[in-house]
């Protein structure tokens, strides 16, 4: 399991019920089941991952986070997942009010656009920057919806999010020691993870 | 006499009700009181079982067969001579592994296959009930399985398993009796019959009524069959089942010459694929009566799992606790994957446990019936996932 998956499983509470939205090969919501005892279900969009999911006896469901979380009722799940993908999705606002909806947490992660070596290679290069972490070019990436670690924190202000936990990681998903200041960890931190609540 | 004639005499006798097959029953002498208001007493329920039940009485797999389908899952039919219509799934090692389950598979009711349907003598007259049968319901069908898992004293069954109209019935066991389904299968089937669906069963219906050995469905008061009618339902049926690519690969456009001038063939040829559909109809005929057939396609129109809700699809499953997996395949034009997409959606606002996959498949509807390994691992997968958590021993039985 990666160490960013590790932390996000320390952050969720044993027993509790999880979406994994895009739960990829099922590593995580396998190790919530095995581990923590939680009742825990994915979404995931490559039939190949549902399938070898499915073929493993964990539940998931073909789906994606802009279509399919609005099916779920209020409150079913006490934490909801969405790992890297935030950026990647066609409406992240809706999709995390969703989350927020059907789920009384969530657990989000996204690389941050606001990292140094990004901001560097702009300026020097005046073109699109080109990092381990955004390692596909503009008119290929998957990513269209880039932001910084600050830019997720404005937007969960403006939508009266509680942040409860946050933490910068770096690619190999270790704890980067930013945890005090967000400028520096928006500046340092290659990825983040945030642990929200409604208000 | 050759042994196709043989073969057809046994058939024509047990169209004509005097069955030369006996098929292991259960006789329910309180019958079965149908959605319709009429009871249907006695009730026989012809079935199959296979492997052991367990001392607790909780690895018992129920099978839901399809429209033209029978309670032989894993064995030689005795009427057709041809293996288990699902040996590929149900067995010793297989993906339905009798080793660690007992499976249970009925014909329907309504059926033609031992099951009270109408080709049963009617107690109340001494014949059959051909095309007096009464209307039966999805809700029926599975009522008639309850019955049956109740007098082999099964509380709570591990697992119903069901495709195409076998998925309706899956689904009407967890919309219905929940309590009693740990895990379900609902495979290549949606939570209602299409208009296109509901339009195909009129075109074979039609068939049918059209041939002048129907007899207003009393065919067997006339030593009659309407074969030809049932022949061209099945015909056009077939079609639905296959996909265009699967016709193209298996016949393409390929022509037999007429040896000898026979009707059979228009200008003195016959493409391949009609040849390949008249030996599908000719030989439905001998197996399956039509008044079963036209009792079973009927209630097969009828189910709507949101009718009793206003449409709402979702409140069949509120309080649901059984496991569920989805199964569509993606070049199934009859049940296509946006109808399970459908149930998914639905499954997931009544707060279900539901996986749902598509599985890549060019042979259409059939394809949950042929050799397909991502299914074949789904299959075990799910019910090696369910019964982690029912708790069964691996290996019991």
């Amino acid at each position: 399991m990666r160490v960013d998956q590790q932390l996000i499983a320390e952050m969720i509470t044993p027993g509790s019920r999880i979406l994994d939205v895009g739960s990829g090969d099922g590593t995580l919501i396998d190790y919530l089941y095995r581990t923590r005892k939680c009742d825990a279900r994915g979404i995931e969009l490559d039939m190949q991952s549902v399938t070898q999911s499915v073929a493993h006896g964990l539940p998931v469901v073909h789906g994606d986070a802009d279509h399919d979380l609005a099916h779920y009722p209020d409150d079913t799940f006490d934490f909801v997942v969405l790992q890297r993908t935030l950026q990647a999705v066609e409406r992240p606002q809706e999709v995390l009010r969703q989350m927020l909806r059907i789920g009384r947490h969530a657990i989000v992660s996204f690389p941050n656009f606001g990292h140094w070596r990004l901001r560097l290679q702009l300026l020097t290069t005046g073109r699109m920057p080109m990092t381990p972490v955004w390692s596909t070019p503009w008119h290929q990436t998957p990513n269209i919806h880039p932001c910084t670690i600050r830019d997720f924190v404005a937007l969960c202000e403006e939508e009266h999010y509680t942040i409860r936990q946050w933490l910068a990681i770096d690619e190999d998903g270790a704890k980067a020691p930013w945890r005090r200041s967000v400028r520096w960890a928006n500046l340092f931190g290659e990825q983040a993870l945030f642990l929200l609540s409604r208000q | 006499m050759s042994s196709d004639d043989k073969k057809e005499r046994a058939i024509s006798d047990a169209g004509l009700g005097a069955s030369v097959f006996t098929h292991k029953m259960v006789r329910l002498e309180d019958g079965l009181l149908l959605e319709c208001g009429d009871n249907l007493a006695p009730l026989d329920v012809a079935y199959c079982t296979y492997g052991t039940l367990s001392p607790a009485r909780d690895n018992a797999i129920f099978i839901c067969h399809a429209l033209t389908g029978d309670q032989y899952v894993a064995e030689q039919n005795p009427l057709t001579g041809k293996p288990g219509w699902w040996a590929r799934m149900v067995g010793p090692g297989k993906p339905i592994d009798t080793d660690r389950f007992f499976v249970i598979c009925s014909n329907v009711l309504g059926g033609c296959l031992g099951t009270t349907g109408p080709t049963s003598v009617r107690e109340e007259t001494g014949a059959a009930w051909d095309s007096d049968f009464p209307q039966i319901t999805m809700k029926d069908i599975v009522a008639a399985q309850v019955k049956l898992i109740d007098h082999l004293g099964i509380g709570r069954l591990f697992a119903v398993v069901g495709g195409s109209m076998g998925g309706m019935q899956a689904l009407t066991w967890i919309a219905h009796h929940s309590e009693r389904v740990f895990a379900a299968m609902p495979i290549a089937t949606s939570p209602y019959h299409s208009a296109q669906n509901i339009a195909f069963n009129e075109v074979s219906r039609q068939a049918i009524f059209a041939d002048p050995e129907w007899h207003k469905g009393r065919y067997r008061d006339y030593g009659a069959i309407p074969a030809r009618g049932l022949g061209v339902a099945r015909m056009m049926a077939h079609i639905t089942y296959l996909s265009e690519d699967a016709l193209n690969r298996k016949f393409g456009r390929r022509v037999r010459k007429a040896g000898v001038s026979s009707d059979a063939f228009l200008f003195g040829e016959m493409f391949e694929v009609e040849s390949y559909l008249r030996h599908q109809g000719s030989t439905f005929v001998r197996r399956f009566d039509a008044n079963s057939y036209l009792t079973i396609t009927r209630a097969m129109d009828y189910f709507d799992l949101s009718a009793d809700h206003d449409g709402d699809l979702s409140a069949p499953f509120q309080n649901c606790l059984t496991r569920i997996c989805v199964v569509s395949f993606s070049s199934d034009w009859l049940f296509p994957t946006t109808q399970s997409r459908t149930l998914v959606r639905a499954l997931s606002r009544a707060g279900a446990n539901v996986s749902f996959v598509e599985i890549e498949s060019d042979r259409g509807h059939d394809a949950f019936l042929l050799d397909e390994p991502e299914f074949d691992r789904t299959v075990r997968g799910f019910l090696d996932g369910a019964a982690e958590h029912a708790g069964l021993r691996r290996g019991q039985g």
